[in-house]
């Protein structure tokens, strides 16, 4: 398991495939199922043009709150094996945000995983977002439903 | 006693500091705390931490403790 918050810009694909062929818990031919979720910064929220955006993080709170929610999914799913990454700090339209990748024998499993734990984090975890609009700044009031 | 005391994101702003040290005669609730160190009437949706794990606001703090409070989440 791997749980980072990233303060500067990451390629999702190369962390992903980097991942999987180092860690120890996916031993070649172990796993039959990946699903992973990789969440970007769009150039529009609510009909305004964002520029850009800060993610503010509680360090210390953020990481427990992602180990537990990723601790949860191996218990319930019976993962093999999970990666999150998540920014923090200024970013920019298109940028990467968030990967969720679950790793298990058969799919359902990954695919249950994947979205439970997304969900979760969009739910719990201590991240907060202020957009960059053309005429000034705001704070994101909550997250959209799905 | 003493307790650190923390606001986050669009709370920080509104109470226009990051936190502060507060002096305890008493253990105090989490709701006590708020009223200790701002004048402001929590706003809807505002959530608190005690070291870190999301608590009510009845919860009792103690010596040493981080209590936070911040806005709903937006993370992902």
């Amino acid at each position: 398991m791997k749980i980072e918050i990233r303060p500067d810009p990451y390629d999702p694909w190369e962390e992903l495939a980097a991942y999987q062929s180092a860690s120890e818990a996916l031993r070649p031919g172990s796993y039959g199922a990946c699903a992973s979720f990789v969440g970007s910064m769009r150039d529009v929220n609510e009909g305004d043009a964002v520029r850009s955006m800060f993610l503010e993080h509680y360090a210390g709170m953020t990481e427990s709150q992602l180990e537990e929610l990723a601790c949860e999914a191996i218990a319930e799913h019976g993962l093999l094996d999970v990666l999150i990454l998540h920014r923090v700090g200024e970013i920019h339209p298109d940028d990467p945000i968030v990967l969720v990748a679950a790793w298990s024998a058969h799919r359902k499993a990954a695919f249950d995983a994947c979205r439970a734990m997304m969900e979760m984090l969009k739910s719990r975890a201590t991240f907060w977002k202020k957009e960059e609009l053309a005429d000034g700044s705001r704070w994101v009031a909550q997250n959209t439903p799905g | 006693m003493q307790i650190q005391v923390r606001f986050f994101a669009s709370l920080r702003e509104q109470v226009g500091s990051d936190g502060r040290a507060l002096e305890m005669a008493a253990p105090l609730t989490v709701s006590e705390v708020w009223n200790a160190v701002t004048d402001m009437a929590p706003p809807a949706n505002l959530l608190c931490a005690r070291n870190r794990e999301y608590v009510g606001w009845d919860e009792t703090v103690a010596d040493g403790d981080e209590v936070a409070f911040f806005p709903p989440v937006t993370g992902g």
